[in-house]
């Protein structure tokens, strides 16, 4: 047999087997059953508008606070990671290790019962959303920011510096802009991460006011047991990590060309 | 500046050791630059000049030595580094525009930030250093959208928008497209005219010898010798000096 008719016998081989598959899950499963349990039109309807107005709007809200924080205290991170003051890079690898380490459900779940213990009192709900889910987000971000500032060329800080600006301005002004430049597109994949990683908060009890998509999402599957409720909220999901997605490509596509 | 020629040097380089690890780069400089004097600095590549040149204004760190800037030693431990260094220009190979402000940001935002100029102050001095590298009709543009010729002029206004004192020039021609280079060199040339005084690291032995005071050859981490362009350029006393001069042609 040759090369070529080889190639082409497995090629028909896996064909055969998909169709396989294809043609089992179609005959075996049972539609109706299926149908009644996962797309419930009535169901369905009745979560509006409030997966749209509490749930969608509660994990867009964590997600921007998660966001923000991390952003923030994630370039603090990187700031310490390039320092030359070892303890700082020490403390920030530490930090940075550790969190991208741990499963971001345990360390949600650690500031959610470590606040009360530690200070005696529940703080706002928002501020431990905030800082279970931003801890995690600081960490993958300083890894990501400090490589956008290494990636901008010595030369930039060195004529900075030239023209009598200290360090600090000198990265401010110059190095930081052009770093984060570089950076829109994979910061933009953590959005999306983060905006999945949301559906970990439920870690820190929820009201009715408070539950993001996919409790909000569970808690319907459980009282009407139906998952239809599942269906709806992941469509909601998609519509809006889809969206970002897509501009990651853009972007990623127009930063190659600039280069 | 109020401090007659002849006076205190703009530059003085005093004994200045640089290492690298266990490379030695500079052994022992000895060497100064008076106000308005032009000084060419020459040399084979890994002879040290470069390194000489990011010494003075302490983009490199010394091993020992001192470097006075018009008398301020910039090497000492507890020495007002920016403050010094915004009284000398640098000009670099790569030009090192920073790309994401225009060319009028380029020109001010050292202005505003280190000389504490407004706004207006700091944009009035930026038309005037443009015009002077004749590139005025450039203001708004960004640096990616210039020639390197044109790239290069503008950092050599970026550093003069500072009113610095002196100049270093690190091969400001050495990535420039052949026909480029005359710009660049017309500039320089118009600087050195009106009185700047300039330290240039540079292998256009065409302007060493046509707009230098001085030319200084160095290799291998020394100074070998120095004196007026014509005698160093076509009658040089060292070996060495002669051997790289045929090489360059």
């Amino acid at each position: 047999m040759t090369k070529r008719q080889k190639q082409r016998l497995v090629r028909g081989a896996l064909y055969l087997v998909f169709v396989a598959g294809v043609l089992a899950v179609g005959l075996l499963a049972d539609w109706e059953t299926t149908r009644r349990n996962f797309f419930n039109a009535a169901l369905a309807r009745e979560m509006f508008p409030d997966v749209l107005t509490i749930a969608a709007r509660n994990t867009l809200l964590y997600t921007f606070l998660a966001f923000s924080f991390g952003l923030a205290f994630g370039l603090l991170l990187a700031l310490m990671r390039l320092s030359s003051i070892r303890p700082y890079r020490w403390l920030a690898t530490v930090y940075i290790e550790t969190f991208r380490g741990l499963p971001a459900l345990l360390t949600i779940f650690l500031v959610g019962i470590g606040i009360p213990i530690a200070f005696g009192t529940r703080w706002p709900t928002l501020v431990t959303i905030t800082l279970g889910l931003g801890i995690v987000a600081a960490a993958y971000m300083a890894e990501t920011i400090r490589a956008g500032i290494e990636g901008v060329p010595k030369g930039q800080m060195e004529a900075a510096r030239s023209l009598g600006m200290s360090y600090t301005w000198a990265m401010i002004s110059i190095v930081i802009p052009q770093g984060f430049r570089i950076i829109i597109p994979p910061l933009t994949n953590e959005l999306v991460l983060l905006i999945k990683d949301t559906s970990l908060l439920f870690v820190i009890g929820t009201t009715p006011a408070t539950k993001e998509l996919l409790k909000f999402g569970r808690d319907l599957l459980n009282t009407h047991a139906n998952a239809t409720p599942l269906i709806v909220v992941g469509a909601v999901y998609l519509a809006i990590t889809v969206p970002l997605t897509q501009l990651v490509r853009v972007l990623e596509r127009r930063n190659a060309r600039s280069r | 500046m109020a401090t007659p020629a002849n006076e205190v040097p703009a530059i003085e380089v005093r004994a200045l050791h640089k290492s690298f690890g266990d490379l030695e780069v500079l052994k022992g400089i000895d060497f100064s630059v008076m106000p308005g004097e032009v000084v060419c600095v020459i040399g084979p590549s890994g002879s040290g000049k470069s390194t000489l040149l990011r010494c003075v204004n302490r983009l490199e760190e010394s091993s020992s030595g001192q470097v006075l800037i018009e008398g301020d030693d910039i090497t000492h431990p507890d020495a007002d580094v920016d403050a010094l260094r915004s009284r000398i220009g640098m000009v670099f190979q790569a030009f090192n525009l920073f790309p994401h402000l225009s060319v009028l940001r380029n020109l001010t935002i050292a202005q505003q930030r280190v000389r504490r100029r407004s706004r207006a102050e700091a944009r009035e001095v930026a038309a005037r250093t443009l015009e002077r590298v004749g590139l005025s009709d450039k203001i708004d543009a960004y640096p990616s959208h210039l020639s390197g010729g044109q790239q290069q002029r503008v950092a050599i206004a970026r550093a003069l928008s500072m009113e610095p004192d002196m100049m270093l020039f690190d091969e400001p021609t050495s990535a420039l497209d052949p026909e480029l280079v005359g710009e660049v060199l017309a500039v320089m040339r118009d600087l050195a005219r009106d009185g700047m005084t300039m330290m240039v690291v540079t292998h256009e032995m065409g302007f060493a010898k046509e707009v230098g005071d001085r030319v200084v050859f160095m290799d291998d981490g020394v100074v070998v010798e120095e004196g007026p362009p014509r005698k160093i350029l076509t009658d040089p006393q060292h070996e060495r000096t002669r051997r790289f001069l045929q090489m360059v042609g």
